[in-house]
């Protein structure tokens, strides 16, 4: 559908750039809070508080944290490469902000309804490969070298289960626009593509391999914004920080903002494949909660919920290691996704 | 084609370093990511202990040994202290061999606990460690209550105790034991039987019989390689052979008998072992008075003693030499993680720097005793 700014400001440069502004805000919001929501919720988990001195809840915590990190000084270390040194935070960063274009918002505003919105995505999202892994060499480290080695191999690895989970979705859909896919999960909780997607009783067939395939995607997508149990580029308790050892201040704030700004835009992706999106889960019933405005709401609360479930399975697992995590990879997602594919293809011939 | 040359890498891990438990510096020397070599270098911590006990008189070396491994003070109190009663030759009350065990197997199980968090933290799991660490607050609760310390306590002295207990701390004693057996259960389901746990601990670190024996490793090391050999029944000391307990040993319920997974379950099956052995001291402690046999100066005859007892990081052995003086001649403290930590480069050969890790954690160090 129209982005509803074109309506109102009309097909200009304008409203691009007014565009842009609203989600700018809100994945910078989001990664400052997110921030504060992981302290939160893993001192819940662990049975202690978590920040509450700033104010009695912490909710200024990251802004004086982030302040922090901009006044403090920028260490250049003297060996390092410095164009790539200096370059690496903002190409992570850049790949993180700019798959928030084709996130759909709400029926009325996505950034831009490409029609192969999903393919850009995941496209673009490998592009902070090539940031970790300059990181990593212009650090003139050995421990971060290790470390961005780790980080491309599992980041490459794991791309082919993302896409191969999401494929699934995309032959039933029909098509890789963002938009489409929640707009045909319109109609309440039950057509959403977890339960198989809208059509008649047979789609409860596709609900075991939908469920494996979400949570394949989720595992993946983890694996993909290097959280735990597969953080084993940042592992603290081997090579301490991985690829950030050299990097201090705002350079350090950016590779952390962005893998935070990553695990929502995933999240979202994730919910807008298989939980539908902007879609409010009671359809038609109540059309009130179905309007643009809560679409949004809804579409935020599915993004934010796998965020927390993220973070609940961070405090919770211990990490893999490299070649475990390969195997996994390799020897166990790639084999089942592709046999979830070859089902839902059989599955759209006989049915 | 020409082969590529490659070099191997030498790494340094520590002293300063998240995991390796201490000050403790391991150089390895890698293979792309296998480990060829480790050499432990250790003394970061080394306090002269042996050459100040000869300073002190017997009473005053007692801090002392407090102070070597740190999380089993109790532990390194009671061989000292045993030692010195045998170059005495006094009988000391019952009380206080009861309360005495009590008080040791209550750290035995506080140590099990910073062990299994530690190690559930070197693997990625941070939240056991939070879990172990609420459960030790209680037992150095019940430490404070008795003796006003929280880690390092002076508490058993040679003859006796420096306190007695109250009815308080048997009652909180009693409530401990029954707060604790689930929350054993409860760390098993997260961090024990958790599969990625299981998978990073299996098959790594196998610690053959005959290389721990001829290292002289003791206690959850080597009863993870399969061999049943505690001092407390094999060379009993103080009033353990009153109390009916089991002695836990790795059996290959998941991997090799032997590898890190098997050391680790022997510790959190140890603790559910204590816990027997103070349920059943805990009703029974005979009326005494707990000073009654503290001599007003130690001044034991010429002579010499060397009492094993068993630590919860294996076999602690103090070697006494006493030259009829109120200063000892010679302490010698045989620590047990110095004896574990030399297996380390046998058994990490051939594994990835993530597994070094978890064997050096396997092993449950404390650098105050090795280094003294």
């Amino acid at each position: 559908m129209e982005n509803i700014f074109t309506q109102w400001f009309g097909d200009n440069i304008l409203t691009y750039v007014l565009i842009t502004i609203p989600v700018v805000i809100y994945v910078s919001v989001f990664a400052l809070y997110a921030v504060l929501a992981e302290r939160k919720i893993s001192a819940w988990i662990s049975n202690r508080i978590g920040p509450n001195r700033t104010d009695k809840y912490g909710l200024i915590q990251t802004i004086l944290d982030a302040l922090k990190l901009v006044q403090k000084e920028i260490i250049n270390p003297s060996k390092v490469d410095k164009g790539l040194y200096t370059m690496a935070p903002f190409i992570v960063f850049t790949a993180a902000f700019m798959g928030y274009a084709v996130l759909p918002f709400s029926s009325v505003f996505i950034g831009a309804d490409l029609n192969i919105g999903l393919f850009y995505f995941f496209s673009i999202s490998s592009l902070s490969v090539v940031g970790v892994l300059m990181a990593g060499w212009a650090s003139n480290n050995k421990y971060s070298l290790f470390g961005g080695m780790r980080t491309v191999a599992q980041i490459v690895s794991y791309e082919i289960p993302t896409a191969l989970s999401a494929v699934v979705i995309v032959m039933l859909a029909g098509t890789l626009s963002m938009q489409k896919f929640a707009e045909i999960q319109s109609g309440g909780l039950f057509n959403w593509y977890i339960f198989g997607g809208p059509g008649d009783l047979w789609k409860l067939l596709l609900i075991p391999i939908m469920v494996i395939s979400f949570i394949i995607l989720f595992a993946s997508t983890l694996a993909e914004t290097n959280r735990t149990p597969f953080d084993l580029t940042e592992a603290d308790s081997e090579l301490v920080a991985g690829v950030h050892i050299e990097y201090s201040g705002m350079m350090f704030a950016m590779f952390f903002f962005a893998e935070y700004a990553q695990m929502f835009a995933v999240s979202a992706v994730i919910s807008t494949l298989f939980l539908g999106g902007w879609q409010s889960p009671f359809g038609e019933l109540i059309p009130f909660l179905n309007t643009p405005v809560f679409q949004v709401f809804w579409f935020l609360a599915k993004g934010l919920m796998l965020v927390g479930v993220q973070i609940w399975v961070r405090w919770t697992v211990p990490r893999v290691r490299i070649d475990q995590l390969m195997t996994i990879c390799w020897k166990y997602f790639i084999p089942i996704t592709l046999v979830n594919l070859f089902l839902v293809a059989l599955y759209m011939i006989l049915f | 084609m020409a082969d590529i040359r490659t070099e191997e890498l030498t790494i340094n891990m520590g002293p300063q370093h998240p995991s390796t438990h201490g000050v403790l510096r391991l150089v390895l020397k890698l293979n792309g990511e296998i480990v060829q070599d480790v050499r432990p270098e250790i003394g970061y911590l080394h306090r002269c202990f042996e050459k100040h006990a000869e300073a002190m008189t017997y009473p005053q070396v007692i801090p002392y040994t407090d102070r070597m491994d740190y999380v089993n003070s109790m532990s390194n109190e009671l061989a000292y202290v045993l030692a010195v009663e045998k170059l005495l030759g006094i009988e000391i009350p019952e009380r206080v061999e009861y309360i005495r065990v009590i008080m040791c197997e209550l750290q035995r199980i506080a140590s099990h606990l910073v062990a299994i968090g530690t190690y559930g933290n070197d693997a990625g799991a941070f939240t056991p460690f939070l879990y172990c660490f609420i459960d030790r607050e209680k037992v150095l609760e019940l430490f404070e209550i008795v003796c006003g310390a929280r880690m390092l306590y002076n508490y058993i002295w040679v003859g006796g105790l420096s306190h007695d207990i109250t009815p308080d701390f048997i009652k909180k004693t009693k409530e401990f034991i029954t707060y604790f057996r689930p929350r054993i259960k409860q760390i098993n389901d997260l961090l024990t039987y958790n599969k990625i746990f299981i998978e990073r601990t299996i098959d790594i670190g196998i610690l053959p019989v005959d290389v721990a024996i001829n290292a002289g490793a003791t206690g959850p090391t080597l009863r993870g390689s399969g061999i049943k050999y505690d001092l407390r029944k094999d060379d009993t000391y103080s009033i353990y052979n009153k109390f009916e307990f089991d002695v836990c040993v790795g059996t290959g319920e998941y991997g090799t008998i032997g590898d890190c997974w098997n050391r680790y379950i022997v510790r959190a099956h140890e603790m559910e072992q204590s816990l027997r052995i103070i349920e059943q001291a805990i009703d029974v402690i005979p009326e005494g008075d707990v000073q009654s046999a503290v001599p007003k100066r130690v001044k034991p005859v010429a002579g010499e003693a060397y009492i094993r007892t068993e630590s919860p990081k294996g076999e602690l052995a103090y070697y006494i030499v006493s030259d009829g003086s109120l200063n000892p001649y010679r302490v010698k403290a045989r620590s047990p993680s110095f004896c574990n930590v030399s297996v380390i480069n046998q058994i990490s050969r051939g594994h990835m720097i993530a597994d070094v890790v978890m064997i050096l954690g396997s092993f449950d160090i404390v650098l105050g005793c090795i280094d003294r």
